[in-house]
């Protein structure tokens, strides 16, 4: 997993955003400093909403015991 | 049995205890004893005017006095037929009219119809609530946006594509981890507390569903296995329970974070749609630019609002700078008129003076000068050798002229 913010935190960041815009209570500056964000979080949610292919995998008991293991499932 | 009755001897008279002390000390003890449950043979069930019901259970040997007082009576509803074998959950008690021991029952199941299962079912799910397990405050949130979810289900049943299918559906960028496990028959129920147990150690799971396709109520025991239960409530990601059933809800339902009635509902539950979250995102989008464009025109108007009233006070300034410098022109302009009309007078003046110093003045008056060809006045006679030749300037021009011989 990369460390770019998580869908969940980009929606909950743009919907603070516009509410704060909505608000009206900022300068100009704050303001377009605002909508700058917004747009790049608008952008980074899209990314997410982008991302490929459903992926299938099956968790077992590693062999030796003891840890977990991961299986890619062919579908 | 080593009974020690809670009696005292009453202590001045050594006197033998009355028959109500017996019998109440023995009541007292019988009642602190812990609530069980008995299997026997209902017999001579008989209903009195108070709506207590009395019957005995029975067994090859022994017999079992027993009510049912009137608040039970009404919430088991229906009256249990003599010969009807039964569990019956209660406490001993003393019925002190007649001196004789009796059973207080609160539940009554049928043997038949899994009465058996029911009551570990009910002894389990007493456990479970006691430990606080079933609080409504465990309950917790779903991720809004999954990554990363489990799926407790046989890798052979229709668990486990009916949610492959849903999720593929609406939420395809994320990751189903299959974790194994049978879900029907005796090692169910191990096999499902050993999956929820390596699900645990899965990395970067945020949701666990736990479940199977429907079944008979005995297909579905496993999920009433307290100890199944108690690894659902244990899991430190949220479990949603998919039963397949509508109708009776499992342990694993009361102590999951959310039920679902069906595999496939759970991963409805699991996942948003893809769908709805991008129409979310594109009206979260307009209402920024709406927002920022309504914040900047608003911004804008205040701007021309200043830029006029800044243009009207340059206007004024200028309005007041240009009458000014009309004025300074204006004054200046008279003031240069003034002079110059001043100079002309003195200009004119002058060029009458000077004209009246002109020689060509005196001549108008009647004079002539005379010059010789280079130019020179010709002042005394001596300037007039005879034959010499001279010019007269006179006021109208000039004449040729030859000295004569004196």
């Amino acid at each position: 997993m990369t460390s770019r913010p998580s869908l969940q935190a980009e929606l909950e960041r743009l919907e603070e955003i516009v509410r704060a815009l909505e608000a009206d209570e900022l300068d100009l500056d704050r303001a377009l400093g605002l909508f700058e964000e917004g747009i790049a979080r608008l952008r980074g949610a899209r990314e997410h909403l982008a991302a490929a292919e459903l992926r299938l995998r099956q968790l077992g008991d590693a062999a030796g015991g003891g840890g977990a293991e991961v299986v890619d499932l062919d579908r | 049995m080593n009974l020690e009755l809670p009696l005292e001897r009453p202590a001045k008279a050594q006197r033998p205890f009355s028959v109500q002390e017996v019998v109440a000390g023995a009541r007292q003890y019988l009642e602190q004893l812990p609530t069980v449950w008995v299997e026997g043979e209902i017999s001579g069930f008989r209903v009195y005017r108070s709506g207590v019901w009395f019957f005995t259970l029975k067994d090859r040997v022994a017999q079992l006095s027993c009510v049912v007082f009137r608040r039970e009576a009404e919430r088991l509803r229906s009256q249990p037929a003599d010969g009807l074998k039964v569990y019956a959950q209660g406490h001993l008690s003393v019925n002190a009219q007649r001196g004789q021991m009796q059973f207080v029952v609160d539940r009554l199941i049928p043997t038949s119809q899994g009465g058996f299962h029911a009551i570990r079912l009910e002894q389990a799910r007493a456990a479970l609530e006691r430990d606080g397990l079933l609080a409504p405050e465990r309950k917790r949130a779903l991720p809004r946006f999954p990554r990363c979810i489990g799926v407790v289900t046989s890798p052979d049943g229709a668990a486990w594509s009916d949610v492959v299918a849903v999720v593929r559906r609406r939420w395809p960028g994320c990751e189903l981890v299959l974790v194994g496990a049978r879900v029907q028959g005796d090692e169910a129920p191990r096999e499902i507390r050993r999956a929820l147990a390596l699900a645990q150690r899965c990395q970067g799971l945020d949701v666990l569903i736990v479940g199977r396709g429907g079944g008979s109520k005995e297909d579905l025991w496993a999920f009433n296995d307290e100890g199944v239960a108690r690894a659902v409530a244990a899991s430190r990601v949220p479990v949603i329970s998919a039963v397949g059933h509508e109708v009776d809800v499992t342990l694993t339902d009361l102590v999951a974070d959310v039920r679902a009635p069906t595999p496939s509902a759970a991963a409805e539950k699991a996942v948003p749609d893809r769908a709805e979250v991008v129409r979310q995102l594109a009206s979260l989008g307009a209402h920024l630019g709406r927002s920022a464009g309504r914040r900047v025109e608003t911004a804008g108007a205040r701007l021309s609002r200043a830029a006029l009233r800044m243009g009207a006070a340059v206007e004024h300034r200028v309005v007041v700078a240009g009458h000014f410098v009309a004025t300074a022109a204006g004054r200046m302009t008279a003031s240069c008129e003034t002079r110059a009309a001043t100079h002309r007078g003195r200009l004119e003046r002058l060029g009458t003076a000077l004209e009246a110093l002109s020689p060509l003045a005196v001549l108008a008056r009647g004079y002539a000068v005379a010059r010789d060809a280079s130019g020179r006045v010709l002042r005394r006679t001596a300037d007039f050798p005879a034959g010499a030749r001279f010019r007269l300037e006179v006021s109208d021009g000039e004449v040729r002229a030859r000295a004569e011989a004196p």
